[in-house]
């Protein structure tokens, strides 16, 4: 997957956070809508579109979407 | 000495004994004077459960419940048990919209059809004594509560719920009662897979009244009693064990 894919499927997991938000440098955790459900949601997006694992602590070390885009890549 | 909730004389069979509550269940139900048979998928960790059982003449049978080669497998070797104890169990945390059908079955497999079809086959082929006591390590979640991403895995306790309650009377002409414990979070290793943080683990034990999580040997007790002589007119019923939680 690419990273802008990885972006827009990232950004579907939230309802209110306006799109052009995500990007490759967005610090995810900052935004206002960000939650543990929303970190359970990317864990599986990952896992269904991927096919990855990757853990809550995984989530808690990437900075930005690219941090974790690169550390699904890594896996 | 004077214990209506030994276990001496009774065969016990503990399904996923190697790790957690069940491992729990069988080194406890052996110290009550059980004979107990324990299964389990690791070898490695079913023979840790064996090595700590009380006293000899348990029986280890290393089987995979999710299919039905391993059910056979189980059902051939046991011998006639005076009581079960389904521990077997898994988790996801899933949030609803990535709970497809094939996540769906993989709880549903090992939480759900696998200790129906256990008890069926033991109970159609005469491996079940009457006035046995089959007990079914539920939830707290399906039965009383839920939580975020927790929508199939309390499905899959829900289910067992409801089977609980008619297995309870069709079992009743055979004095065989049928019960289910319901836990809230016991410190095991089902969150291993690390989806869900030890951070977020603290923040949830907090939520507990009694401040902490259980310990698998606190649930293994109420299956003791369930299993015991001491509870020869309960059948039916969901024994609550949450620290308070369920009281919030």
């Amino acid at each position: 997957m690419e990273l802008k894919d990885f972006i827009q499927k990232f950004a579907e997991q939230f309802e209110e956070t306006a799109i052009e938000l995500f990007k490759a440098e967005t610090v995810f955790k900052n935004l206002p809508e960000w939650s543990s459900l929303t970190a359970l949601s990317i864990i599986a997006m990952v896992d269904e579109e991927m096919e990855k694992r990757v853990t809550g602590a995984d989530i808690r070390n990437s900075a930005t979407i690219e941090d974790l885009y690169q550390l699904v890549l890594s896996k | 000495m004077y214990n209506p909730f030994s276990l001496e004389g009774k065969t016990i069979l503990v399904t996923g004994a190697s790790s957690g509550i069940g491992k729990a269940t069988a080194i406890e139900c052996s110290k009550m004077g059980a004979r107990v048979i324990i299964t389990g998928r690791n070898e490695i960790r079913l023979q840790e459960t064996y090595n700590n059982l009380e006293k000899a003449d348990h029986l280890m049978i290393v089987s995979d419940l999710s299919d039905d080669i391993g059910i056979k497998n189980i059902i051939s070797q046991l011998p006639v048990l005076d009581g079960v104890v389904h521990c077997a169990g898994i988790t996801n945390n899933l949030p609803f919209q990535f709970a497809s059908r094939e996540k769906l079955d993989e709880i549903m497999i090992v939480n759900f059809y696998a200790p129906v079809e256990i008890t069926r086959q033991a109970i159609k082929t005469k491996k079940i004594n009457k006035n046995s006591s089959i007990v079914f390590i539920s939830s707290i979640s399906g039965v009383f509560t839920s939580s975020v991403a927790l929508s199939i895995y309390s499905a899959s306790k829900g289910a067992l719920n409801g089977l609980i309650k008619g297995l309870a009377l069709d079992m009743a002409i055979k004095g065989i009662r049928v019960n289910s414990v319901n836990p809230g979070v016991v410190e095991t290793n089902i969150f291993h897979s690390g989806v869900i943080t030890d951070d977020q683990l603290e923040v949830e034990k907090k939520r507990y009244p009694l401040k902490r999580f259980g310990q698998p040997e606190e649930i293994a007790f109420a299956a003791i009693y369930l299993l015991s002589d001491a509870s020869k007119w309960v059948t039916g019923t969901n024994l609550l064990i949450d620290g308070g939680f369920t009281l919030q």
